[in-house]
This record gives structure tokens, C-alpha cells and sequence, in this order.
């Protein structure tokens, strides 16, 4: 009966998915292609793309391309019910689960395990810069480019927005 | 904190990534303001804004608060950052420094979406966009490269040999051999946790 109510789809699909996005908003696109533009038909393929293009460029978390397909199926209401019921159900759980991992007790658990998890966190965001230098880095003058700003983020305290602008500008004349 | 809940573990000789003491924690209004100014910045990603300000520019934590706060969020279902936004806010203000710091990720870069998107349903041609989008992700994966190479530094400055390798097996894992990241996890984490038990162990005795 619910099941007319666009608002009302895109809070439990949306919220449904974020509980098992696990690795964050990246490992959910496939998920959210297949949804948006498979099972539900809210948006053609180019159109997600398109979203998916968009979400990048702008600034924000990149989790926010629910925002554009909640706009698609029911405009401000929708972006705002699709980003909301993206990312307010995980934030109270992560809230839950790091106060009880933080209340002071005679435990030595709770920080032994987040100190465990460090390292392994650490070496799934050098792969994910791998797997993104791979799928990004497709001529000589980007790899170039990827790995001069890598150099200069690293030794200096430049500003990073700076060294997108550079990246965009370098885009937009068509030099990468 | 992780370092009132284990003093353990700070061994003597261990320094400091950065040799400062923590900043006065901020206000409500600066806790909104600093991630609203964070999300805004944040093109093809929060993270590497989020390291620079909290860890750089304001010192709310320390390089190794950061990296523990970060993996928990990263490990917990949900955007990372979101989540990191919630859980940070609260630890330094309670609930309502959780809640000041995620509506400040999230309000203003959900308004200029919304913008977006009216935009592209009335013109809908993204090709210019498109081309800057390409340089800003070469860009964006060289900040994503060094702000892991900043992670890795206190690991590496405390030549935990074990840790190292740790971190560089779930990288070949998962990033080289593409292995399935529930299989990776499953036998990563009880091992990482087996390692930091032993390790501390040790360091008490």
C-alpha cells in the first residue's frame, strides 16, 4: 500500500542500503545503479552516469549522488528523503558503537580493537587509490600529473583545494 | 579517547606524530563551521579535507586519534566521512557536537546538489563538466595517495614490523590481487587483533 508513496520507496531502499554499505559510499554504486536504473527505472543509464559524474565534481561527500537520484524520482522532497535516509540511520549506529567502545572501563578491548583495525583501514585506502589510479590514470600526462600532486600534497601543507583547481583547469583545456 | 582507555599502550619512547598538544575543543557554531568549510572544499572526496583540519589546521587530534576514529567509521556500514562527522562532533561536544558536525557536512553540499540537479534537468548536457571532472580526478587520487602516505606515518615511525606488513598484505589483497573483500576481512581482522593483543602483552609485562 506504501509501496505507491515515491518518498516513502526511496527512505527504505535507501536506508536498507547504507546499513549494509560496508566500505563505504564507493563500494555502494554498483548497488545504487542497479536499483536506480535496473529494478526501479528512475533513471536511464546515461542519466546515472551522469549523476555519478556530477557527484564527483561537486563538493561534499561523494556519497551525496543519492541526492540527485532522489531528486529524479521526486524532486526536493526526494533529494532531501533519499540523502537523509542515506546517512542518518549508519551515523547513529557508528555514534552507539564508538561511545560504547569509548566508555571508560577496566576493559582493554574496546581500544585494543580499534587500534587493530587501523593498519587494515590503512591498507584498503592504499588499494582504493591503486584500483582509482588505475581506472583514472589512462594517459602519460595524468599519471604525470597524479603523481606530482601526490609529491606536493605529501611534503607540503598546501591547501588540497588548490591542487584541484590546478587539475580542473588542466581538464578543461584538454591537456589530461 | 583511545589513549585514556589504553595507556598501555603508549610506549615511553614513542613520539608523537606531531609534538603539540591538543587544541581547546570547539564550539557548536566552529564544529558546524569547520565541517560545513571541510564538505565545501571536499571535491571527489571529504577525507583528505577532514585529515588536513582536524589533524593540521585545528589539532583537535592527533595523527594516531585520527587513524583509530577513521578505521572505526570505516569499518562501520555507511558513508565513512558521515559517519566520522557524527562520531567525532559527539566525542569532542556529545550528541549535539555530533549533530552540529554531520548537519554542516551535509547542508550546504545537499543544497548546491539539489541546484545541480534542477540544472541538469533543465539542460542536461555535461560534456564541459566532464573534462574538468577528468584533471580534477587525476588530482584528486594524487591527494588521496599522500593523505594514506600521512595515515601510514606513525605506523611506520614505530616500526611495528607485523603492523606493516599487516597493512601492506590487505593492500596487495585487495588492491593487487582483487581478492573479495568479505574473505580479506574475514581472516585480516581476528589476525589484527590476535597481533595487537600479543603486542600488548608484551609491552605491559
Amino acid at each position: 500500500m506504501n509501496s505507491e508513496n515515491p518518498i516513502w520507496v526511496l527512505i527504505s531502499t535507501f536506508g536498507l542500503m547504507s546499513l549494509f554499505a560496508v566500505g563505504g559510499a564507493a563500494a555502494a554504486v554498483p548497488e545504487m545503479q542497479r536499483i536506480a536504473v535496473d529494478v526501479h527505472h528512475w533513471m536511464t543509464d546515461k542519466q546515472f552516469a551522469d549523476a555519478y559524474a556530477i557527484a564527483q565534481l561537486s563538493p561534499g561527500p561523494n556519497v551525496l549522488i543519492v541526492t540527485l537520484i532522489g531528486y529524479a524520482v521526486a524532486g526536493i522532497p526526494g533529494a532531501l528523503a533519499a540523502t537523509l535516509a542515506m546517512c542518518l540511520p549508519t551515523a547513529l549506529l557508528a555514534y552507539h558503537i564508538s561511545r560504547l567502545l569509548n566508555r571508560p572501563s577496566q576493559s582493554r578491548w574496546p581500544g585494543l580493537i580499534q587500534a587493530a583495525l587501523v593498519p587494515l583501514s590503512i591498507g584498503l585506502m592504499a588499494a582504493s587509490a591503486l584500483i582509482l589510479a588505475q581506472s583514472t590514470d589512462r594517459t602519460i600526462a595524468a599519471l604525470l600529473l597524479t603523481a606530482l600532486v601526490a609529491v606536493i600534497a605529501s611534503v607540503s601543507r598546501i591547501n588540497p583545494l588548490w591542487l584541484l583547481l590546478a587539475g580542473g583547469l588542466l581538464g578543461f583545456a584538454g591537456i589530461v | 579517547m583511545s589513549t585514556d582507555s589504553a595507556p598501555a599502550y603508549q610506549e615511553p619512547d614513542q613520539e608523537p606524530d606531531v609534538p603539540v598538544a591538543h587544541a581547546p575543543p570547539p564550539g557548536l557554531l566552529a564544529l558546524f563551521l569547520a565541517f560545513a568549510r571541510m564538505s565545501l572544499a571536499g571535491f571527489g572526496g571529504v577525507l583528505v579535507f577532514a585529515r588536513h583540519a582536524i589533524v593540521d589546521q585545528h589539532r583537535w587530534m592527533t595523527a594516531d586519534e585520527f587513524n583509530e576514529t577513521f578505521a572505526l567509521c570505516h569499518f562501520l556500514p555507511g558513508p565513512n566521512i558521515v559517519n566520522l562527522s557524527m562520531v567525532f562532533g559527539s566525542r569532542l561536544r556529545g550528541i549535539a557536537g555530533g549533530v552540529a558536525a554531520f548537519t554542516g557536512l551535509l547542508l550546504p553540499p545537499t543544497l548546491i546538489m539539489t541546484l545541480l540537479a534542477i540544472m541538469y534537468a533543465r539542460f542536461g548536457d555535461v560534456e564541459v563538466l566532464r573534462r574538468i571532472l577528468a584533471g580534477i580526478s587525476c588530482a584528486a587520487v594524487g591527494l588521496l595517495i599522500a593523505v594514506v602516505f600521512r595515515m601510514m606515518t606513525p605506523l611506520l615511525k614505530r616500526m611495528d614490523v607485523v603492523v606493516i606488513i599487516l597493512m601492506f598484505g590487505v593492500f596487495v589483497a585487495i588492491g593487487v590481487l582483487r581478492l573479495p573483500l568479505q574473505a580479506v576481512l574475514l581472516v585480516a581482522i581476528p589476525l589484527s587483533i590476535g597481533i595487537t593483543f600479543l603486542m600488548r602483552r608484551t609491552v605491559a609485562a
